[in-house]
Order: C-alpha cells, then sequence, then structure tokens
C-alpha cells in the first residue's frame, strides 16, 4: 500500500538546479518537496567543472546573455547568503576567467562572440582580447606558443560539490521535505492537483517542477511537455596540489581553493556512456601542457566522465505548461552559473502567474515547428 | 613514539636526505619515516603547512616524498626498498615543489 503526502510544490530532481529552486521556493514559506534520484543515477552535479561562466554565452541567443550576466552579478552575494546561513564556504573566486586562443581560428570566433554578447546586453558584459604579452603579464606560466586569450572580469569559480552540499543544507534549514532514491515512474493532473509516483509513494501538489537532468525528456512526457534534452559527455582530470599560479577561472584548467587543478572538458556525443576514456584523458592533458609548460611534471590523480544536459540550441529550457497550469521544466547544463537565478528571480517566476516577456523565451516551444 | 612490533626483524639500509638510514624490512616507506621519527615529512606547496602520513592507505595523500628522483609518490604505498633514494618535500629545500 502506497503512502501518501501532500506539498505545494514537488520539485522532481535535487542536483544543482532542483535544489537551488528548491532553496528559492521554500524561502516563500511554500511547502515543497524534493524527489531525488539515487545514487547511481546520472548525475551532473558531480561533473561540474566549477565555473561561472558568462563569456560568450548566449552569442546567439540575446536573452540568454543577459541571464549569465544577471546571475553572475548576484554571485557575491548568494555565496555570502549561503555561507551566513550553512557555514559552507563555496570556495567563491570571482577574479575574472580567460579562455586561451591557441590558433587564429579560434581568436577570431572569440573575437566575434564576445562583441555579440557585449551588444546584446548593452554594454553590461564587459570583456578584453589579450594578447600574447598582456596576458603573459598577468600569468606568467603561460606558454609563448598561445596567441593570447579572452578575459571577462565577470567571470569565476567554485567548488561544485561545496555547493551542491551547501544547498542541501540550506533546503534542510528551510524544511524542505528531502526524499533520496525516489525515481519517478509516472505524473498526472487529477481534480486541480499533481500526483507524481515512485514505487514507493504517491506524492500530491499544486505545483510540480521537473529539474531531473536527462530524464526530464522522458519524465515531462506524463505531462504533455516535450522537453528535447540529450547528453553530451564531459571529462574532468584532477592533478596533485601545486603551488598557486592562476589569478583566476581559466575555462580549460581551475586551481581549487586546496591547490589541485581540474583540468577540463571535453564535449563528446556517446550517448549514456559516463566512462573516462585514455583517449580524451591524454588529449586534455596535451592541451593543458600546451597551455602551461611546467604542468608537465605534474601528476594526475583522478579523471571522471559525466554527461551534460544540453537542449538543441545550447539554451536553458524554462518551460511553463499551458495545458497543465502549474507544470514546470528546467533544463540547463549551467546548474553553476544560474545557480544565484535559479535559487531568486526564477524560484518567483514559478510562484508567480504573472508571466514576464524575458522568461517566455526560454519555452520549450521554441523547438516545437 | 613508535616502536617495532618485531625488534630483531630484517633491516635495510635506504638514503634519506642523503644520509644513511637503517629501517625495517618489509614495512612500507610512510612506516619506516614514522619509526625513524622524520616528521614533518613535508610542507604543503599551496600554504608550507607541515604534514605528516595520515590515512596510511593510499587516500589522503599527505604522505607524498620524492622517491629515486621522483617528486609525490605516497610512501605509504611503496614497500621500502634497499638503496632507494628518499627526499623530503620541506619547504626549505624543495622551494615547495609537493603536493
Amino acid at each position: 500500500m502506497k503512502s501518501n503526502h501532500s506539498f505545494d510544490t514537488l520539485i522532481v530532481g535535487g542536483g544543482l538546479v532542483g535544489a537551488a529552486i528548491a532553496c528559492g521556493i521554500a524561502a516563500t514559506g511554500s511547502k515543497v518537496a524534493v524527489l531525488d534520484g539515487g545514487d547511481r543515477d546520472f548525475r551532473a552535479s558531480r561533473g561540474n567543472f566549477g565555473l561561472i561562466w558568462v563569456q560568450g554565452k548566449g552569442a546567439d541567443f540575446p536573452a540568454y546573455a543577459r541571464l549569465s550576466g544577471i546571475s553572475a552579478r548576484q554571485w557575491a552575494d548568494f555565496s555570502d547568503e549561503l555561507r551566513d546561513a550553512t557555514g559552507i564556504d563555496v570556495g567563491l573566486q570571482q577574479t575574472g576567467g580567460y579562455d586561451f586562443c591557441l590558433t587564429p581560428e579560434e581568436w577570431e570566433a572569440r573575437e566575434w562572440e564576445m562583441r555579440q554578447v557585449a551588444a546584446h546586453t548593452e554594454g553590461e558584459f564587459e570583456y578584453q582580447m589579450l594578447d600574447q604579452a598582456e596576458l603573459r603579464k598577468r600569468i606568467p606560466e603561460v606558454s609563448s606558443n598561445l596567441l593570447g586569450a579572452s578575459f571577462s572580469s565577470q567571470d569565476g569559480h567554485v567548488n561544485p560539490l561545496y555547493l551542491l552540499r551547501a544547498l542541501h543544507q540550506r533546503m534542510h534549514h528551510l524544511g524542505v521535505d528531502y526524499h533520496a532514491a525516489q525515481t519517478v515512474q509516472s505524473s498526472r493532473q487529477q481534480d486541480g492537483e499533481f500526483i507524481v509516483s515512485t514505487r514507493d509513494a504517491d506524492y500530491h501538489a499544486e505545483r510540480v517542477v521537473f529539474c531531473a537532468g536527462l530524464s526530464n525528456q522522458r519524465l515531462c512526457r506524463d505531462l504533455d511537455m516535450r522537453i528535447p534534452v540529450q547528453p553530451l559527455r564531459g571529462q574532468l582530470l584532477i592533478t596533485d596540489r601545486v603551488p598557486r599560479f592562476l589569478p583566476a577561472a581559466t575555462l580549460q584548467v581551475r586551481q581549487t581553493a586546496e591547490g589541485t587543478l581540474q583540468i577540463g572538458d571535453s564535449h563528446e556525443d556517446v550517448g549514456l556512456d559516463e566512462s573516462a576514456t585514455l583517449e580524451v584523458i591524454t588529449r586534455l592533458a596535451r592541451r593543458a601542457v600546451r597551455i602551461f609548460p611546467h604542468l608537465a611534471q605534474v601528476r594526475l590523480n583522478r579523471a571522471w566522465g559525466a554527461l551534460r544536459v544540453m537542449t538543441p540550441d545550447g539554451v536553458p529550457i524554462y518551460h511553463r505548461s499551458t495545458k497543465h497550469p502549474g507544470a514546470f521544466a528546467v533544463s540547463c547544463h549551467s546548474g553553476v552559473t544560474l545557480a544565484a537565478f535559479h535559487a531568486r528571480q526564477l524560484a518567483d517566476w514559478i510562484c508567480s502567474d504573472v508571466e514576464d516577456p524575458l522568461m517566455t523565451q526560454f519555452s520549450a516551444e521554441r523547438f516545437d515547428v | 613514539m613508535f616502536r617495532l612490533l618485531d625488534e630483531a626483524g630484517a633491516q635495510v639500509v635506504i638514503e634519506l636526505d642523503g644520509v644513511q638510514e637503517t629501517v625495517p624490512a618489509n614495512v612500507s616507506v610512510a612506516a619506516a619515516l614514522l619509526y625513524l621519527d622524520k616528521i614533518p615529512l613535508r610542507h604543503s606547496a599551496v600554504n608550507a603547512a607541515p604534514r605528516a602520513p595520515f590515512c596510511m592507505m593510499g587516500i589522503c595523500f599527505e604522505c607524498l616524498i620524492e622517491v629515486d628522483g621522483v617528486a609525490n609518490q605516497r610512501a605509504c604505498q611503496l614497500p621500502v626498498q634497499a638503496g632507494m633514494h628518499l627526499r623530503r618535500q620541506l619547504s626549505s629545500e624543495t622551494g615547495g615543489s609537493g603536493g
């Protein structure tokens, strides 16, 4: 016999996205439950590189450029709020970000992207293209074979695992009802409420938000939402701790607060396979050494793969169902950059009936032809 | 601080920081260094804090040491061998090249 539980809002998925939204909604006083998957499920949050990254986001999608900027500008305050509430320091360093250019083609494409994003955000996005001489003034360890880098002062990084832990701690403080290993089997709307069923229980709520990563495609179908997401594998490497040499985040190598280097990351279309491969590990390590020759003697300790959640255009989906009012779907691959936005403005948007012209652009209806 | 269970057991000679030392055979490099009371074993590359073997089972990476010219080996995962050259990664000697 299944037990019954009733809530105002059900969040399906307890990764970086679901946890941030759960915190935001619970902070309004709403009674929230999170149904999380199992430990063996695909979990993009555990393969996150930890970047807060605005550079180049939304070059073809102005609203995404604006959204990334809105979230990045709130991160310092968001990090303080998490630390004050939970005692967990997520290791925010927002001293800018470098994206290195190894070939003239890369330089040219990058410059175009940066100009686009700056134009879309009416100058809110600040960037510089740094030639080799200027770059080596800032990071002397950079190879003399590099052309240069793009730099944005708004970028930064955190420890994504501490962030996930802090969000879960915060959820707990806010009275969110958290249920682990609750794989959702089906969902339906009946008599004005949603009923989400797992093997163990039926969960009832007035509102349901699907943040279930790659499972959104399957789970949202029950409520007639078409959410097209695909896996994109990213492999990451971790080295020994080395003396601090990176003054800021880079898209290729990140130095953690503990001193280890996180080297990333690949973009591989290989289906539901999250294994690490020698070929990619070698390629990533080679690229890191091309950028920073002194890393040739540093030892790798670990490598792993995780599956990103990619939409067809690489832009997040924030979808409000018109057929089943109260049902939402959220899919994105930037759970760190957007965490501040998710916990604040997105949570407010979900709780409000008033449509926001910025948010309607992120509806999954953009994929309907 | 540490004493041997078997005082009459076999011994080997190794070189530590350029000095010959006699240590028990059939123990890990980390155990041999604890027996010699060579603490700190290294200084952190990040903040120069003194470090010593901790977990003794390969996961904490606190016992890193240079072995035969290769830095950052886990001392707890290597058996001592006669004639091996060990060098502690102390910040005054190595400029903090350790982990």
